[in-house]
Parts: C-alpha cells; structure tokens; sequence
C-alpha cells in the first residue's frame, strides 16, 4: 500500500478532507450534511493517513488517543441537549437559536453544538474500532 | 423542572455515563460516583413515581415538537413504576459491582456501559413512539453486549456470540415488523398508531407485523420457543452483570409486549390462542429445565423462562384481573431475579463454586446470612404473605375466571415445580454437608474479607430482600397500584388522550 | 422500480438468514449484514416511493400539498443504518476475539457453557 503517489497524496489530502469534514459538518443545517458525515470523512482521512504512513504516525499525528473524544463529544452533545431545560424551561432537546446568524458559519443553535457532539463521538468510536482491528492482526 | 420531571431519570444516568468516562482510569473513584450516580437516580426515580401516582400520566415532547410529530416521553402509571424499579435493581447491583467485580474487567469502562445500560432501559420504558423504542432497545442490546463480553472469558465470549447473534436477529425482526406498521399507518406515535390502525383495511397486514412484533419480542423476553439463547448465556459473565440482565432485561421484552398488545393490537384476539400457547409451554418448558440443572445460576436461569411465562399467560387472558396480576407479577419479578443472581455471586464468593453438587453446609456455617437468603427464595415460591403468592393468586383467579384450564393448570404446575427446586436447592447448598472438595488457595474468600467489604456484599441482597419484604407486606399498596395501572392499559384511551391533549 | 426493490428485498432477508444459518461465524457476520439491509431497504420501500416530489413547503404557502416524498423513512434508515454500524463493528471484533480464544470459526464448537459445571 505504501506508494509514492499514495504518500505524497495523503499529506495534502489529510487537511483536505479535515477542512472537508468541518465543510459538511456545518452545512448539515439545511441541507444534506451533518455530525456523523463530517466524522465519518475525518475519521477516513485519518485512516488513509495510516495507510500511508503507518498506524504509529497516524497516532503520534493524532497525539491523543481517539477514544478520549467520545467523552468530550457526549460531553458537548448532551449540554446542548439539556440546556433548554437550564436555561428556558423548554422541554428537552428542543432547539435554541441565535438572533443573528454570524458570517461563514451561519446560524448558531444547539443543535449546531449537538452535532459538533456527534462529529467527535463519530470521529473518536471509529477510530477506535479501526485501531483496535487494525491492531490485531 | 417539573415539567421535564419523567425524563429526568435519563439525565440523570446520561450524565453519570458520560461524566464516569471522564474518569476512565481512577477505578476505585469510579466506584463511588457510580453508587452515587445510581442513588441519585433511585431519588429522581421516587420523585418521578410519586409525581406521577398524584398528578396522572405525565407527557414530555421532546423538542417541543407537538405530539404526533415528535418525539414523546410518557410517564404513565406503568412506565414510572418500572423506572422506579430499574433504579432499585441498578442501585444494589451498582453496590455489588463495586465490591465483586474484578479490576481487570472495571478497566474497560464497566461502570459507564452500566450506566448506558440503565438509560437504556429507562427510555424504553419511557418513551411514547415506536421506533423510539427500538433505539433505546440497541442501546440496551450494545450496553449489554459490552457487559458481557467484558473480560474475554473463553465461557464469556462463547456465551456473547450467541446472545449477540439472537438478540441482534430479534432487533431486525422488531425493525421488519416496524417498517410493515408504518407502512400500514404512516405515524410512529404509539397512541396515533392505536388510532388509526382501526382504520386500516388490510388486516392481513396488520395480524402480520403483530405476529413479527410477537417474534421480535419473544426473542427479547426469552418465551417458548424462542428462549434458547438464554441458557446459553446468562451464566456467563460476573453475577452483577448476570443480576441486572435477569432482573430487566428480558422484562423489557415483557414490557414490549405489554404496551404493544394492549395499546395497538389490543382490539385483536387471532393472537390470544398463540400467546397462551406460548405462555403455557414456557412455564412447563422453563420448569422442567429448572428440575435438572446442577448449577444454581442454571437453575435461576430456567426460572426466569418459567416466570416468563406466567406474565405472558396474564397477557393472554388480557382481563384486568389477570393484567393487575401481571403487573403485580413484574414488579415482584424485577426485584427478585435480581436478587437471585446476587445471592448465586455471594455463594460463589463464600464457595468459590455454584453447582450444588459441590455445595453444602452453608445454613451451619451462615445461619444469618441463610436465613437472609431464605426470604427471597420462599418468595419465589410464593408462600404467603411473602411477594409471590399475591400476583399467582390474581393470575389462577383469572385463568378459572376466563375458563382456560390449560393455563390453569400450567400456573399450578410452574408454582408447584419452583417449590420442589427450590426445597432441592434448599437441602442440597444449605443443609446437606459439605462435601469434600478442593477449594482453591488463590481466592479471596468472603471470610477473610474486612468486615466493611462483607457487609458491602451483603447489603444489596439485603436491600432488595427489604424491598421484597415491603411487596409481601405492604401488598395493599402494590395490588392497588397493579390496579391502577391495569385498568389504565385495558382503557387505552387515557393513555391515547394524555399523549395527543385530546 | 417498486416490483425490483421488492425482489431484492426478498433476496437480502433469504440470504441473510441463510447466511445467518451457516455454521461460520464469519458467515453469521456477513448475514447479519445482509439482514440489516434488507430491513432497511423494505422500510424504504414500505414507507410510499414517490419520485420528484421533495416535501418542501412553497414559500407563498402553509402546509404541503398533493403528492410528496415521505421524508420519515429515510431518517429511520439513516438512524438503523448508524446502528447497525456500530453493531457490526462490534460484532466483527466480538468474532476475532473468539476466534483468538477459542481458536475455531465453528460454531458447533461452541459448547463449553452447556456442560455441567
């Protein structure tokens, strides 16, 4: 698997498909997008980074563990879900919004931040699980 | 607050999951938030309960979104008591897990995937809308594949592929019979569902997806003939997990179809012969399978196949004598089951072995602690006023009642058989001696545990012998609630009424 | 189209549990996989395809009208699909594990735990 063209590609593409991820991530208000997409196409660009480079660059890349991402994902989604609840007494889950949209990223809600949730559990679970198969082999 | 009063136990467990995670390896703090974590639900869960038994059937809409369109979380009469009674079983089994289950396995998360496991089963018992329900049943199913793979045992995974396998295959079953629902009426919400399916035309169809919601949840609460996976794999991981799985898991099942039969199919009857076809071969299958096990874990595993049956029997008869029996039935079951498997991980701990053959001696070694144990097992027989003995004498009434001798006779012949194994349990790990054996060397046995570890070990078991204490005597209360609860499910209206602010 | 994706549907649920039926876990892998598509393709096709039909209310009115795509079932299947993901990647590793241990793909060999013990 350790092509040239494979590793050179790969250094340009890691970046490129993590700007890509966060791309789809916020575009997931209106239209097709979303929390698992976006992780899911950060969680390849890791991959194929370790399909270049090995898996022990990928992590050293990485720095922490990405099992460590779950927690902080559930972390932010879950305060996104219950903060209609601490701060508006709206029943769970229901969606806040900001006046103004701010330039680039656009509307800001809760479920902006439920879905940041949901890219990093996506990010961090996939990960682990590749690592762990890829691993053992 | 109040307003989100119902949902509050899921917060509540999320919270702890998540915040447990943070603290992946500090185990030994691990334990204590856990306990905490469950002892604040046990409140949450009280105030919920009470809540609900004083103001009537609770609707949260989640998002805000009004009810047919959105998500609903309903807090009847039946979904609050059985909260209360998961975080009962959670709160001893969180304490007994503490103190028995081994390092290597807390290391992986054992707390956090227990406390996923309890929001499981709470949002299932909670929620208003179908497919709602089949989520909170994969959160359930993949907690509970973590729980009892975790450790890697060769027994434990053996016992892992085929719960995995079976409980997966019943979880694409209640998704098949879903999707042909849907088709049929075009609406999620379980209430609206009960509404419209009158309408529907193509009643083929409809007896088709009750016949697969049948399967999908007999697979999950283990009935005739589709309990196999159950023998084959409850016994294998540590007893805590084994406590909670034969305390709840297979009930959620028994709540499924429940809340499934009376609330959507409830104006059918083409099931009724099948279901107590069904019930009736459970309890004689389950019970002649209890009669030749050697191992008390086995014999507890038939058991909960045995008392299966009876609850599915009650469903069957679907009068409101057999469904406050039913409901009584449940709630003496919950806490029961789960104190069995608690009392077979304190046997192990004191014996180092669970089979009978090998044990002995433990009434004139323990008398305390048998005469402890005794409570639970004399209820599981039912000799009154112990728990037992309330919801059989609802459930025979109402089988003589409703002229179905059959069930009659197999509710006689399951109570009659879990007293002769459980007078072979009896003689055989309490007062036969003890035979001659190899224990061990390498083994913490519970006599040379500190007097603050035992009394952690016994405490669960206590606990919940207390509660079961509390059902036998104070079964005024819970025959009047089984009541209430029962007449809200056979006039589904009120519950049709509350979700849709009719 | 609904005649095709009803045949396929067919097809996927019989090799599913055909597969599911084999005696190799890593066969039981694989039909469980076929299942779960199969499901998800029979909600999709249960859930009225109409083709061209985006329910997306008109900005000069209030509510949809006449004949629209029902947008419920694709997010059940998304929501199945997302489970039956980390289901199978759960199951794919449960497998390694046992064949680590057990060092068999049968699953007849499976039997240690009935035995008397």
């Amino acid at each position: 698997m350790r092509t040239i063209i494979l590793k050179s590609a790969s250094s340009y593409l890691l970046p490129v498909l993590l700007l890509f991820s966060v791309f789809i991530l916020l575009r997931g208000h209106y239209l097709p997008g979303g929390g698992f997409v976006g992780g899911l196409v950060a969680s390849i660009a890791f991959v194929l980074d370790s399909f270049s480079n090995g898996l022990d660059k990928t992590k050293s890349v990485l720095k922490i563990h990405p099992g460590f991402l779950m927690p902080f994902g559930l972390a932010i989604a879950f305060l996104s879900g219950i903060s209609p609840i601490l701060f508006s007494d709206l029943p769970l889950m229901t969606g806040i919004w900001a006046e103004d949209p701010i330039p680039v990223i656009g509307a800001i809600g809760s479920a902006l931040f439920f879905d940041l949730g949901v890219y990093l559990v996506v990010i961090g679970a996939s990960l682990t699980i590749i690592f762990t198969i890829s691993e053992s082999v | 607050m109040t307003n989100d009063i119902i949902i509050l136990p899921l917060v509540v467990h999320l919270f702890f999951s998540i915040l447990l995670m943070f603290l992946w390896n500090k185990i030994n703090l691990q334990k204590i938030v856990s306990i905490v974590g469950n002892a604040v639900a046990l409140v949450v869960a009280i105030w919920a309960f009470v809540f609900v038994y004083n103001n009537g059937t609770h609707v949260v809409e989640s998002g805000n979104w009004p009810a047919p369109f959105g998500i609903v979380f309903v807090g009847d009469m039946l979904a609050v008591t059985l909260v209360l009674l998961t975080a009962i079983a959670g709160f001893a089994v969180s304490i007994f897990s503490a103190i028995s289950v081994i390092k290597a396995r807390l290391r992986f998360g054992y707390f956090s995937v227990f406390h996923f496991l309890l929001l499981g089963l709470n949002g299932a018992f909670l929620t208003g809308d179908i497919f709602n329900l089949y989520v909170w049943f994969e959160i359930i199913i993949i907690s509970s594949f973590v729980l009892i793979s975790i450790g890697g045992e060769r027994n434990q995974l053996e016992g892992a592929v085929k719960y995995f396998a079976l409980n997966f295959f019943a979880s694409m079953i209640f998704l098949t019979a879903l999707g042909v629902l849907y088709g049929l009426v075009g609406t999620l919400n379980m209430a609206d569902i009960s509404l419209k399916i009158a309408e529907v035309e193509n009643t083929t169809l409809v007896e088709i997806s009750a016949v697969l919601f049948l399967v999908g949840f007999g697979i999950k609460s283990a009935i005739f003939p589709l309990y196999f996976w159950l023998p084959a794999s409850y016994h294998t991981p540590p007893s805590a997990v084994s406590a909670i799985f034969a305390g709840l898991l297979t009930k959620v099942g028994v709540y499924a179809l429940i809340r499934v039969f009376t609330l959507i199919y409830a104006e059918d009857s083409f099931l009724t012969v099948l279901l107590l076809t069904m019930a009736i071969m459970t309890i004689f299958s389950g019970g002649v399978g209890a009669i030749i096990q050697n191992n008390i874990k086995k014999v507890f595993m038939y058991f909960i196949i045995c008392h299966i049956g009876f609850m599915i029997g009650g469903l069957a008869l679907f009068t409101e004598v057999a469904m406050a029996g039913v409901i009584f039935y449940l709630i003496h079951d919950i806490i029961i089951k789960t104190n069995l498997f608690l009392m077979g991980g304190l046997i192990y701990r004191i014996k180092t072995t669970t089979n009978m053959k090998k044990l002995g001696g433990l009434y004139a070694n323990y008398p305390k602690l048998s005469l402890l144990m005794a409570i639970p097992l004399f209820s599981l027989v039912g000799i009154p006023p112990l728990s037992g003995y309330w919801p059989k004498i609802s459930l025979i009434l109402a089988s003589f009642n409703a002229e179905e001798y059959w069930l009659f006779g197999a509710l006689i012949f399951g109570s009659l058989i879990t007293l002769i194994v459980i007078a072979k349990l009896w003689a055989e790990v309490f007062w036969k001696d003890q035979p001659k054996i190899n224990f061990p060397k390498k083994f913490i046995y519970f006599d040379q545990l500190r007097l603050g570890q035992k009394f952690t070990f016994v405490f669960p078991v206590a606990f919940l012998t207390f509660v079961t204490l509390y059902i036998g005597f104070g079964a005024e209360h819970i025959q009047q609630l089984s009541q209430r609860i029962a007449t809200e499910l056979m006039n589904n209206e009120m519950y049709i009424n509350a979700v849709l602010k009719r | 189209m609904e005649i095709i994706l009803a045949i396929i549907t067919g097809v996927l649920y019989a090799s599913g549990i055909y597969m599911i039926l084999r005696r190799s876990m890593v066969k039981l892998i694989l039909g469980i996989i076929l299942l779960g598509n199969g499901v998800n393709l029979l909600i999709f096709l249960l859930g009225r395809i109409t083709k061209g039909e985006p329910p997306i209310i008109d900005s000069a009115k209030k509510v949809l009208e006449g004949v629209y795509a029902d947008p419920i079932p694709q997010a059940l299947i998304l929501t199945a699909i997302v489970i039956s993901f980390g289901l199978q990647a759960f199951a794919i590793i449960l497998v390694k594990r046992t064949y680590k241990v057990l060092k068999t793909d049968d699953l007849d060999q499976l039997n240690t735990t009935d035995e008397d013990s």
